[in-house]
């Protein structure tokens, strides 16, 4: 950036709205993070202010870690999680692979058709595909979960990354072909690696909505042995008594590890954007 | 090892037609260039003996083998692309041994060749960098490099040099003549740029609308273009055509005469005219002259001249410089 073009002013007031956005973002995390470590009146009665000695209580997150089997949840949500992005990577990358390198007849129509599943929510088809779960047997297993959400995240998916292959020189895979690489190994070893940036975009896209689901584990998997962290924080929401404390902790805890999975994609992701803008 | 015969090559997309036919046959060792204005299908023709695309029809003979249906690795052939196309990931090392790798050829006869060949190409200091740590000229000199290690029976070149400075041009020009010269390999390379065509070629293949316009060497084609397209395209500046009838030449429609084939005059000569422009190059002076009889034409004049716009001038063509094109654009016998 030029010296001539950036005045102090300017540059204050940009970083004062990033500032002021950073906050409204955060406020409400930070809100349920305090809290999680109050006890129940005090939550009450001072919401906005932070734990003091007097009023700072573990009590929730006893209640979460003794009661319910907080450890299965976690690693429920977890393995639902990795592996729906895993298979939506794979299965993402291919389709959009073979959309943009190859010319068969109906190959618009066929991107189209994929792309359609942005537009139209899969909750839509709640009922027929917890019917086909249920004739499959598939009903209060982590499998009907992944199924589920692979296909909820494969539209965008091959959206974006089909658009960022576009962009991968010919050239390159040609050379690859010339030095005797197999379609798969142009696939796997040259393409793959220059898109990073975009399959860590995808990844964080697809990663968020799937952690936080409450419906698809609610219908397809409430049992105590497949309930995911979101479902399992709902035994402490009562019709008549909700267990602040523990719900609050619940949700704390359910932001480490996506917090920690969204750092591994986006240090991806600035890697990959710096070392194209060195190329 | 390394000969090419091409058979009436045709290539379509969809209706349209980028290849008409194309007959050629490339003797071993020889340096053949493709050259053609864009669009002239001369890369697709490159492609198509690369196998990176397929003909619609015709044979591509590979040292008399067929090899339409083979797999581009499996051909015998090496390519050095514009973009350079180098493995971003990989190092110099790794981008020049991958095909070898791929081949499954021993570790060491690899690392045998590799060093061999960024010797040749004084590559050796930067073996362990990645081309993102390269300039423009060392990374077209490793992509040359990936296709030496390969020892192909063909090293196909698609505009090679396009991508590089004036300067730097004119050496890896060089570089590859050299290497034409030490590995006597069969090389066959496409470019838009005549100069390139006309330094570095064994025999031209003129390329217009898919279909070819001449074959020969590149004297032969300054000295005896086959057809007006020919005679345009190679020489700089371009040859002057003249209608053919206001030089009093009843069979023949257009008359080329090159620039540097007409003398200039301030006194008497065949073609009165007024100087238009004149560019002065040092080496050579160039003038062109609005004349009467025979429009505006250009002249090349070796050395320094002291032309001005609007000085009266009298052009003469050399004795015997006249290429006379007939109705169909192609020389008169």
């Amino acid at each position: 950036m030029s010296q001539a073009r950036n005045s102090i002013f300017r540059t204050g007031f940009v970083h004062a709205a990033l500032i002021a956005y950073t906050l409204i973002s955060l406020f409400p995390v930070f809100l349920t993070i305090i809290n999680s470590f109050k006890d129940r009146n005090a939550i009450f009665r001072a919401p906005l202010s932070v734990p003091t000695p007097q009023t700072f209580s573990l009590i929730g997150y006893q209640t979460v870690l003794g009661q319910g089997d907080f450890a299965t949840y976690f690693q429920n949500s977890f393995i639902v999680t990795i592996v729906a992005i895993a298979l939506v990577l794979l299965f993402g990358a291919m389709a959009a692979f073979a959309l943009s390198e190859y010319r068969f007849r109906g190959n618009t129509l066929m991107g189209l058709y994929l792309a359609i599943g942005i537009m139209i929510p899969i909750r839509l088809g709640t009922v027929a595909i917890l019917q086909g779960m249920v004739a499959t047997n598939l009903v209060n297993t982590l499998t009907a979960l992944i199924l589920v959400y692979t296909a909820q995240g494969l539209p965008l998916a091959v959206f974006i990354l089909s658009e960022f292959m576009r962009t991968v020189s010919d050239d390159l895979k040609n050379a690859g072909r010339i030095d005797g690489l197999s379609e798969y190994s142009i696939f796997f070893r040259l393409v793959l690696p220059l898109i990073r940036p975009a399959m860590a975009t995808v990844a964080v896209f697809t990663m968020i909505p799937i952690w936080n689901d409450l419906w698809f584990p609610l219908i397809l998997a409430p049992a105590e042995a497949t309930k995911t962290v979101t479902l399992g924080s709902q035994i402490f929401i009562g019709q008549f008594v909700t267990n602040w404390n523990a719900v609050l902790a619940a949700l704390s805890l359910a932001i480490l590890p996506v917090l920690v999975l969204y750092v591994i994609f986006s240090r991806q992701l600035i890697r990959g954007i710096t070392a194209g803008a060195v190329k | 090892m390394g000969s090419l015969q091409l058979k009436s090559i045709r290539k379509a997309y969809g209706s349209h037609e980028v290849l008409k036919g194309i007959d050629l046959e490339v003797k071993d060792g020889e340096f053949v260039i493709f050259v053609g204005p864009s669009g002239c299908g001369k890369s697709t023709l490159l492609r198509t003996i690369a196998g990176l695309e397929d003909a619609t029809s015709g044979s591509v003979q590979i040292d008399g083998v067929e090899v339409g249906h083979v797999a581009p690795a499996k051909r015998g052939i090496a390519m050095v692309f514009q973009s350079y196309a180098l493995y971003p990931h990989l190092t110099v090392k790794d981008n020049m041994g991958l095909g070898l790798k791929q081949a499954g050829k021993p570790k060491a006869e690899i690392e045998e060749k590799v060093g061999k060949a960024a010797s040749m190409l004084s590559l050796d200091p930067y073996l362990a960098r990645r081309p993102a740590e390269l300039s423009g000229g060392q990374r077209q000199r490793v992509a040359i490099g990936r296709a030496i290690v390969r020892e192909p029976k063909l090293f196909l070149f698609d505009e090679p040099l396009s991508n590089l400075d004036a300067a730097l041009r004119v050496n890896t020009r060089l570089e590859i003549a050299r290497l034409h010269r030490s590995l006597k390999a069969t090389m066959i390379y496409v470019t838009h740029d005549q100069v390139e065509a006309m330094t570095l070629a064994d025999k031209i293949v003129v390329l217009n609308a898919g279909q070819i316009e001449q074959i020969g060497s590149p004297m032969d084609l300054y000295n005896r273009p086959a057809n007006v397209f020919v005679g345009g395209f190679i020489g700089s500046p371009q040859m002057n055509f003249v209608d053919g009838a206001r030089l009093g030449d009843s069979r023949a429609k257009t008359i080329g005469i090159r620039p540097e084939h007409i003398g200039l005059s301030r006194d008497s000569g065949d073609w009165k005219g007024k100087v238009v422009h004149v560019e002065h190059l040092g080496a050579d002076t160039i003038v062109y002259i609005e004349s009467e009889q025979v429009g505006l034409i250009t002249v090349r004049l070796f050395g320094e001249h002291r032309y001005a716009p609007d000085d009266i001038v009298y052009a003469t063509p050399m004795v015997g410089s006249m290429h006379r094109f007939g109705a169909d654009d192609r020389i008169l016998a």
